[in-house]
């Protein structure tokens, strides 16, 4: 199987280059991940992160024949070779597929991803009704790994300002739970021409997110929650 | 003035539901122009003075003029809070589109009823 890779090392290289790799290896039930692990045998410089190696963490996110999505679960039988493999895009680069998620985190951040709840806790738990759970689906199983966000076009022109799709999905998540009691404050926090209102629905968040949810939708509710409240 | 990102115009939601209203006055009045374009026998100066002369279509077409510059102004916007980095240039220049956009809507009036 051929590769390209994508190298660079700041502390030793000018510039990126991307590097050729032969493997001797039928593809078979074969994942991404496994080819990079066995290429890492070749050559330990490769750098790349990985940790659950069963798309649940999100830590091995990268650009894949030019689409984003984790190595761990891409089957090498679905791509064509040569196999190209770069970094997320618009993130800085640490070394080689290794990039600095600092500007998304803070986005992350900066929605207050936690449960908003002045009450006393009860003694329990804080219920919800079955239907009130339903609506957190599709919304909660978001990992984090950034293949949504560093596939929209507006978070690379305003990584500082725009929230992205990870964190706008997020901000949903926590304005849908009926647990919380923040959601004024968290559509204030929104309603800006961008944190929010970048996003154009171009839907590329939707087409690469390894969990299959939908950013786009969750931003359309927000979106339709400001007009309820508004009009 | 320290250098922080600064966020939080309290607009974003009036002008994305204004882009969307305007557009859609836009989209009925290019279906029913076009209609009654298509309905004519034949197309001349003629029809063309005719259905202008008629108040309901001046203030329609004013109506569809108006939502033309408002969602211009709020897609001109965007681009330049995108490209023009400098906040007093940024300023200066939505200054200049806005006067335009106001010379453009003085025009429009001039031309729909100057006759």
């Amino acid at each position: 199987m051929k590769f390209k890779i994508y190298r660079y090392n700041p502390d030793t290289d000018n510039a990126p280059y991307m590097q050729d790799f032969d493997l001797d290896l039928q593809a078979g039930d074969a994942m991404l991940l496994d080819a990079l692990m066995l290429l890492k045998q070749q050559d330990d410089s490769l750098g790349f992160r990985k940790s659950c190696r069963e798309g649940v963490c999100g830590s091995d996110a990268m650009n894949i024949n030019g689409r984003n999505g984790l190595a761990c679960i891409t089957a090498l039988s679905s791509l064509k070779q040569p196999i190209e493999i770069r970094p997320l895009p618009g993130l800085p680069i640490i070394r080689d597929l290794i990039v600095d998620m600092t500007q998304f985190f803070k986005q992350y951040h900066s929605i207050k991803p936690y449960l908003v709840n002045n009450d006393p806790p009860p003694e329990t738990e804080r219920l919800q009704s079955p239907q009130d759970r339903e609506e957190l689906d599709g919304l909660y199983e978001c990992i984090l790994c950034g293949c949504c966000t560093t596939a929209c076009p507006s978070f690379w022109w305003n990584p500082d300002k725009f929230v992205g799709p990870a964190g706008l999905l997020q901000a949903y998540r926590f304005i849908a739970d009926t647990r919380d009691q923040d959601t004024a404050a968290r559509l204030d926090n929104l309603e800006d021409p961008y944190r929010l209102f970048r996003c154009h629905t171009i839907m590329n968040c939707v087409d690469v997110c390894p969990k299959e949810l939908n950013p786009t939708e969750a931003i359309g509710k927000i979106k339709d929650m400001m007009v309820k409240r508004t009009v | 003035m320290v250098n922080r990102t600064v966020t939080g115009a309290h607009y974003g939601l009036r002008d994305w539901l204004a882009q969307r209203v305007t557009a859609a006055v836009m989209a009925i009045y290019v279906l029913v122009v076009v209609g009654y374009l298509l309905m004519q026998p034949s197309f001349g100066y003629d029809t063309w003075l005719e259905l202008f002369t008629s108040n309901v279509m001046r203030t329609f077409t004013m109506l569809f003029l108006l939502s033309l510059f408002y969602h211009a102004w709020i897609g001109v916007r965007d681009i330049v809070m995108d490209y023009v980095k400098p906040a007093g240039i940024r300023l200066l220049i939505h200054v200049l589109v806005i006067l335009a956009l106001l010379v453009y809507v003085i025009w429009s009036v001039q031309i729909l009823w100057g006759m």
